[in-house]
């Protein structure tokens, strides 16, 4: 029986690169795909290429490329990545030159565009999904809008002949599902089958969270070998069922329990998972154990995809400063509530102009509020932190200087004090026709 | 009992929603969790940091539920000023809600 093995080299923009290389060196496998774009970093990265027209990409593309692309050459591995973020181009120009500098030669690098859609929703009329308020009252600080593309661009350029494709945004299980339209010939109207490379791509797209990673809880849910974490391998047969496995001897684990766990992962109404390619049914998914390592997964089932296509909008929300102070031992938490009375009242006495502020003792309350958090211990020691927004950068500094500012004007002993200061680019999103989203592929060949 | 001891768990984010997976260690007692950890209970535990509704999804098939938790993470992972912007504990918090049943 003819099987497709896919690795999944990367879970997030910072993700560690060794798990990518033990892939391509030991895993079988015969795509590589490095899932990188969160939420925002597209519009960071569209602000980074206003700067210099030749910037935009992932920041880890240039070592990720080093570490796996003379392997997977000499292999025959095909790489699939959204590691593009705002400039996809100048990502692909980049690859060619790390290959040539490799000394590979009979290689071809497909860039995806058209997802930015920028001057589509700064002309329209549309309605922020998160708010209910028109798009155009955030207007003029819009730094990014980007549509969430599906399969389709990725199988035209696998049809092309592509070695490697390089993506801005597209919804993240079509990077893991788009080999295996071009492989099988799936149809893209078959819903079931789409629902079911749903399936695959969203357990693939965040790497290590279905081996092992992110699901450690000692004497619980142990998991041997972290810090050698291994990455997952998805091997589908033509009807769309497959198996998690990865590496053996790579550290970390497949289990029933790690895959149930992913499977719910940032999914809300689970038997309508929403995706340029497909509504995705998860309710009939079932997981069984082949061996130690090697879970079955079928039950995938779709429906047709929507009319519209989800656009991610970053904008300059506001600016945020803030600072952090240690006290420790008898008295600490005493000293840590002072200092927190002392900076918010000083803040309003020298005239800092905030909309919000946040006070927190770090081992106390800063994350799940008094009520979550309430304990007959008394800690060693604790960390009181401030946090405000502002309409500025310069009010902004000026909340984390007066945390700092405690350490000969406030109480006794704090010490370890940090401040920074930030513009939030924050993301709202809105639904955009089909027919206005556009893609194009461009290619660099050497 | 804790939650703890009958259910895993794990949270992920979109904006200013959170999801949390309730999952059985032992899909036989899926029907305890079913019937204990209810939307109203859950959107009661969090009713510190959750401004909105608490939705539920059951997923007997693997024994596990989803909890959608409405304005829950402080305006928004790009824009919340919480320490813990994409509230990825929150399921470790749940993990202490008492379930009314003897160990």
């Amino acid at each position: 029986m003819r099987t497709i093995r896919i690795g999944s080299g990367a879970g997030y923009s910072g993700d560690r690169i060794e798990p990518a290389v033990e892939l391509v060196e030991k895993g079988d496998i015969q795509y590589l795909i490095f899932e990188c774009l969160a939420e925002r970093t597209i519009a960071i990265a569209q602000q980074a290429k206003m700067k210099d027209p030749n910037a935009g990409y992932d920041g880890l593309l240039a070592q990720r490329m080093e570490a796996v692309l003379l392997g997977c050459k000499k292999k025959g591995i095909k790489i699939i990545t959204n590691m593009g973020a705002a400039n996809s181009i100048a990502g692909a120009q980049k690859i060619k030159e790390i290959a040539q500098q490799l000394g590979i030669s009979g290689l071809k690098i497909a860039a995806v565009t058209g997802d930015d859609v920028v001057n589509v929703v700064r002309d329209g009329e549309y309605t922020i999904l998160e708010t209910g308020e028109k798009l155009s009252t955030i207007k003029d600080n819009i730094v990014s809008a980007n549509a969430y593309l599906g399969t389709r661009p990725i199988v035209e350029a696998l049809r092309d002949d592509a070695d490697v494709i390089i993506t801005g945004r597209v919804a993240d299980p079509a990077l893991f599902m788009a080999p295996l339209l071009y492989e099988f010939n799936w149809s893209e109207e078959n819903w079931n089958i789409m629902g079911q490379g749903t399936v695959i791509g969203h357990l693939l797209e965040c790497a290590g969270q279905i081996t092992g990673g992110y699901f450690a809880d000692p004497g619980y849910k142990d998991v041997q070998g972290l810090a050698r974490l291994g990455f997952p391998i998805a091997e589908v047969q033509e009807d769309g069922t497959f198996v998690i496995t990865k590496v053996p001897g790579s550290g970390g684990k497949v289990t029933l329990a790690t895959c149930k766990e992913q499977l719910l992962y940032e999914i809300h109404n689970p038997a309508a998972y929403i995706t340029p390619d497909v509504v995705a049914d998860f309710t009939g998914v079932t997981f069984t154990q082949v061996r130690e390592n090697e879970i079955q997964v079928t039950g995938g089932k779709g429906q047709p995809k929507t009319e519209s296509l989800k656009v991610s909008i970053g904008y300059v929300d506001s600016y945020m400063g803030e600072g952090q102070i240690s006290y420790a031992g008898p008295g600490a938490v005493n000293r840590g509530k002072l200092a927190l009375e002392i900076v918010e009242e000083r803040l309003n006495l020298i005239g800092v102009l905030y909309q919000e502020l946040k006070l927190d003792l770090i081992g106390i309350d800063s994350l799940h509020g008094s009520n979550l958090s309430k304990t007959d211990h008394e800690p060693y020691e604790v960390r009181a932190r401030v946090t405000g927004r502002t309409q500025n950068m310069k009010e902004a500094v000026r909340i984390g200087n007066e945390v700092e500012t405690l350490y000969t004007n406030g109480p006794a002993g704090g010490g370890g004090a940090t401040k920074s200061a930030k513009q939030v680019v924050a993301m709202v999103s809105a639904l955009v026709p089909r027919s206005l989203i556009n893609y194009k592929l461009h290619y660099e060949v050497i | 009992m804790k939650l703890r001891e009958l259910a895993h768990s794990r949270t992920g984010d979109k904006g200013n929603i959170s999801n949390i997976s309730v999952i059985a260690h032992d899909p036989a007692q899926y029907p305890i969790l079913e019937k204990y950890v209810t939307a109203e209970v859950v959107k009661e535990f969090f009713a510190e940091i959750v401004k909105g509704d608490v939705i539920r999804y059951t997923l007997p098939s693997i024994g596990a539920l989803n909890f959608v938790l409405y304005s829950a993470l402080g305006g928004g992972v790009t824009r919340t000023l919480s320490l813990d912007a994409h509230g990825k504990g929150l399921s470790s918090a749940l993990m202490n809600l008492e379930i009314p049943l003897e160990e």
